[in-house]
């Protein structure tokens, strides 16, 4: 076993990819906040004027801002794509709320008699605006700014599902990756960005009316100058673009393992899982890291690449479960490895896309599987205790689940308690170790790298046959965490770089090595 | 200088100022003068176009000001607020300065100026680069005051100016700012609702009522001979006190009996402006002498109590 590598070293071997990502967060941040200011700040200013526009602007700024950050960036994906245009979009559009309403409401708090007293010394509309109405309000617009800045600091670590960049590479890498200094490399810089940010726009805030003239100016300054940190990312045409998920990019069985093993040289954003097939198909993007048994592979009309130099270790699925509840009720076993050799990769690929594409409930696909394979029972509603069943959260893992609580249901006397959803590998065995969840469905190669972090060479030696690194894991899992690996349940859900069906055979292209071969050709 | 001519202003149902009209001679003090919601304000408003009158039209030195405009009009106007309406923003020199900055001064003229009305208002030097917030309410008028007064318009435009100040503030501001020379060269339209404000700053009241006039006039008239019911119960209250205030001695002269008896070298003079209120006053402050001297062109009257008195009521008796 490797030594850990500590939080510090962790920075300073990617301090450049640190420093780039804080670049870009920055920059993402300032760069939608600056349009907010430009629209918001106007807008606020015009609605103080018109009651009636007010109410209307008001309430649509509000609803904006109740949508959930994810679902924003997943509106804008259709409409925009992905990268930073869709980004910027969504962040700019929570900026807004709060500098729309912070204008609104300084503007309208100004004293109506010293407004009226401009009016009546000879300023003209526009002075009375610039010289009293504007630097009155100016604290309860920065107030507003401020709001906007942190927002936008924590809501910018979510570009990186969308191929923007920013500090949230890190954070979902390490999520993903089961990688805590990751996590922390990223989510601390956030943190102090957001921190900095709000402690230097109070400072500004608490400024006497005297120096408010001078941050008048320096203000916009400065926000424009931070803006102009994002360079924007230049996508260029005729070449092919790979979008990796932050996990793909971090692991040595992942991206790592493409430049290593097989020299691959590709131009490549960071995406989010969620949005990567359908940015493949909508030929955002060329080249994706997907799992080889989603179901959107056929409802996208993507294949698999050969890894022909296997740097993809095996992920066969199987029931993870905690000893001590097999001691308890050792009837679980036998029914959880009911289906094992039930499912190949075609079929589960199928009851993926049955979830993901034509929208099924998972438990309907489940229930379907188990009839059509005369594994269903009715429930028995017994009462002999409770089994907690967790999953990851994608469609696969809550087909597994469905299936699983079915079968316990059908079979034992057991009661079933599902906790679906759990983020990732990390959040997953983390409440499995903790007594918080009994079992969850795990792939050997994950349990091999992500949580026994193999050594490279243990990896390549393991890499060769499924059943080695089965038996690998099996026997560290049982020994280090009591923690017992059931029968592999018969697919594997390896990571696997796809390409759109046509431009495969457009360009000849049908494994990474003639992948690597056509990139290497076109750059001469 | 300035003429009214058949104003009024609706605003949605309500008639604010039903068909007025008024003239303000140059360098006159013309009081508005009525209850809340009379109109008195709307009416001062109209006269710097900050409310536009639904009809008629108002001329300044035969200039129509519907012809002008409205900001190059204003900056032609003093303006005080009930309110005050400093810029918390600016300090103290800088409110002063307001409209002589739009009128581009240069900064000495500027500096000289702010310095000269500070002065002038009994303003500390040490003002000078303070903030609004750090005066009292006294003091921020007193700003207020000057700020109007800052680029030497010919006319102010005063809404309530000492409306907002307690009592004892009110009658030193009040005080300091009618012995300004500006005060008596001025064209000053005011408006109050103070009766006894009324009387001591004007020159002619005009009295309004529902938003219309009920009398123009000077004090003395709008006492002694009153248009209607609704101006005599409007000052029934304060009656005798504002007959002495608006009772000048060269008013009475010709009831003041002559006597010459005494030497006047040992008493005080007074002025025919006095009034018999303010004669009063330094009678019964002088009780030892009780009497006082007045002069008008060579002849020399001597007023004690009882001859004050005795003139006063032949003098109504006359009206």
């Amino acid at each position: 076993m490797e030594q850990q590598q500590s939080l510090w070293d962790f920075i300073v071997q990617q301090r450049g990819k640190l420093l780039d990502q804080t670049i870009a967060h920055v920059g993402l941040t300032f760069i939608s906040l600056l349009f907010a200011v430009l629209i918001g700040l106007p807008l606020g200013i015009f609605i103080a004027r018109r009651q009636k526009a007010a109410a209307i602007v008001l309430n649509i700024a509000g609803v904006l801002q109740t949508i959930p950050s994810i679902a924003l960036l997943g509106f804008m994906i259709p409409l925009l794509g992905i990268g930073p245009l869709p980004a910027i979009t969504a962040l700019f559009l929570y900026a807004l709320l709060p500098i729309i309403r912070n204008a609104y409401t300084g503007i309208k708090e100004v004293n109506p008699s010293i407004t009226e007293a401009a009016t009546a010394m000879g300023f003209s509309k526009w002075q009375t605006l610039t010289k009293v109405e504007l630097p009155l309000a100016f604290p309860v617009i920065l107030a507003g700014i401020r709001t906007a800045t942190v927002i936008n600091v924590g809501v910018a670590t979510l570009a990186a599902y969308i191929a923007a960049g920013g500090l949230g590479e890190f954070i979902f890498g390490g999520i993903s990756l089961n990688n805590t200094n990751m996590i922390l490399a990223g989510a601390i810089p956030a943190a102090l960005l957001a921190i900095v940010f709000d402690f230097l726009l109070s400072r500004l805030q608490k400024l006497n009316l005297k120096k408010l003239r001078i941050t008048v100016w320096l203000l916009p300054a400065i926000i424009l100058l931070l803006s102009s940190f994002y360079v924007l990312p230049s996508f260029e045409k005729n070449k092919l673009l790979a979008g990796f998920t932050p996990e793909f990019m971090g692991r040595q069985d992942g991206y790592l393992g493409l430049t290593s093993t097989y020299k691959l040289k590709i131009k490549n954003v960071v995406i989010s899982d969620a949005v990567m097939y359908k940015a493949a198909y909508e030929k955002k993007l060329d080249v994706i890291s997907g799992y080889s048994t989603d179901g959107r592979l056929k409802a996208f009309d993507l294949i698999v690449l050969n890894d022909d130099k296997k740097i993809f270790p095996p992920y066969y699925a199987a029931p993870l479960i905690r000893n001590e509840v097999l001691q308890q009720y050792p009837e679980i076993s036998p029914v959880l490895n009911m289906l094992s050799g039930k499912i190949n990769d075609s079929i589960m690929t199928e009851l993926n896309y049955e979830v993901d594409y034509l929208k099924q409930s998972p438990e309907k696909v489940a229930r379907n599987f188990l009839i059509k394979n005369n594994l269903y029972k009715k429930a028995r509603n017994g009462n002999k205790g409770t089994i907690r069943l967790g999953s990851k959260i994608f469609g696969e893992q809550y087909i597994l689940i469905n299936m699983y609580s079915m079968l316990i249901r059908g079979n034992t006397d057991l009661k079933v308690d599902t906790k679906t959803g759990l983020g990732g590998t990390k959040i997953c065995f983390d409440a499995l170790t903790n007594n918080q969840i009994d079992m969850y469905p795990e792939y050997t190669g994950t349990g091999l790298l992500a949580i026994l972090n193999a050594s490279p060479e243990m990896v390549k030696h393991l890499t060769q046959s499924k059943d080695s690194v089965y038996a690998y894991v099996s026997n560290q899992f049982k020994q280090k965490y009591n923690l017992v690996w059931l029968k592999p349940i018969g697919f594997n859900n390896a990571y696997a770089l796809m390409m759109r069906r046509a431009q495969s055979y457009e360009l000849g292209i049908h494994s990474i090595t003639e992948l690597t071969n056509y990139i290497d050709k076109k750059e001469k | 200088m300035i003429e009214v001519k058949n104003i009024s202003k609706k605003f949605k149902q309500q008639t604010a100022v039903d068909n007025i009209s008024f003239s303000v001679d140059e360098g006159e003090n013309f009081v508005l003068l009525g209850t809340s919601g009379c109109g008195k304000t709307t009416t001062l408003k109209m006269i710097n176009r900050l409310i536009e009158p639904t009809t008629g039209e108002i001329f300044i030195n035969q200039k129509n000001i519907q012809e002008q405009d409205a900001a190059t009009l204003r900056r032609h106007m003093g303006y005080v607020l009930q309110n005050i309406g400093l810029f918390p923003h600016y300090t103290v020199a800088e409110n002063i300065a307001v409209v002589p900055n739009l009128f581009k001064w240069d900064k000495e003229r500027n500096k000289t100026r702010v310095f000269e009305l500070m002065e002038k208002l009994h303003l500390s030097k040490d003002y000078y680069n303070a903030f609004p917030g750090e005066l009292s309410g006294g003091q921020q008028q007193r700003v207020g005051l000057a700020r109007a007064l800052a680029a030497d318009a010919d006319i102010l435009l005063m809404d309530e100016p000492f409306g907002g100040l307690d009592p004892i503030t009110r009658t030193h501001v009040r005080d300091d700012f009618k012995n300004l020379e500006e005060f008596k060269k001025k064209t000053i339209v005011l408006v109050t609702h103070d009766v006894q404000e009324a009387f001591e700053l004007a020159d002619k009241i005009c009295l309004m009522d529902k938003g219309k006039i009920i009398q123009t006039g000077t004090p003395a008239e709008l006492l002694f001979k009153p248009a209607n019911d609704f101006v005599r119960q409007f000052f029934d209250d304060q009656r005798l006190q504002l007959e002495y205030k608006s009772v000048t001695i060269g008013m009475l002269w010709k009831f003041i009996k002559d006597d010459t008896s005494t030497n006047n070298n040992s008493l005080k003079e007074i002025s025919t402006d006095n009034n018999v209120w303010q004669v009063l006053e330094l009678l019964s402050i002088n009780d030892k002498a009780n009497a006082l001297f007045v002069r008008k062109g060579e002849a020399i009257k001597k007023i004690d109590h009882a001859s004050l008195m005795k003139a006063f009521i032949d003098y109504k008796k006359a009206n």
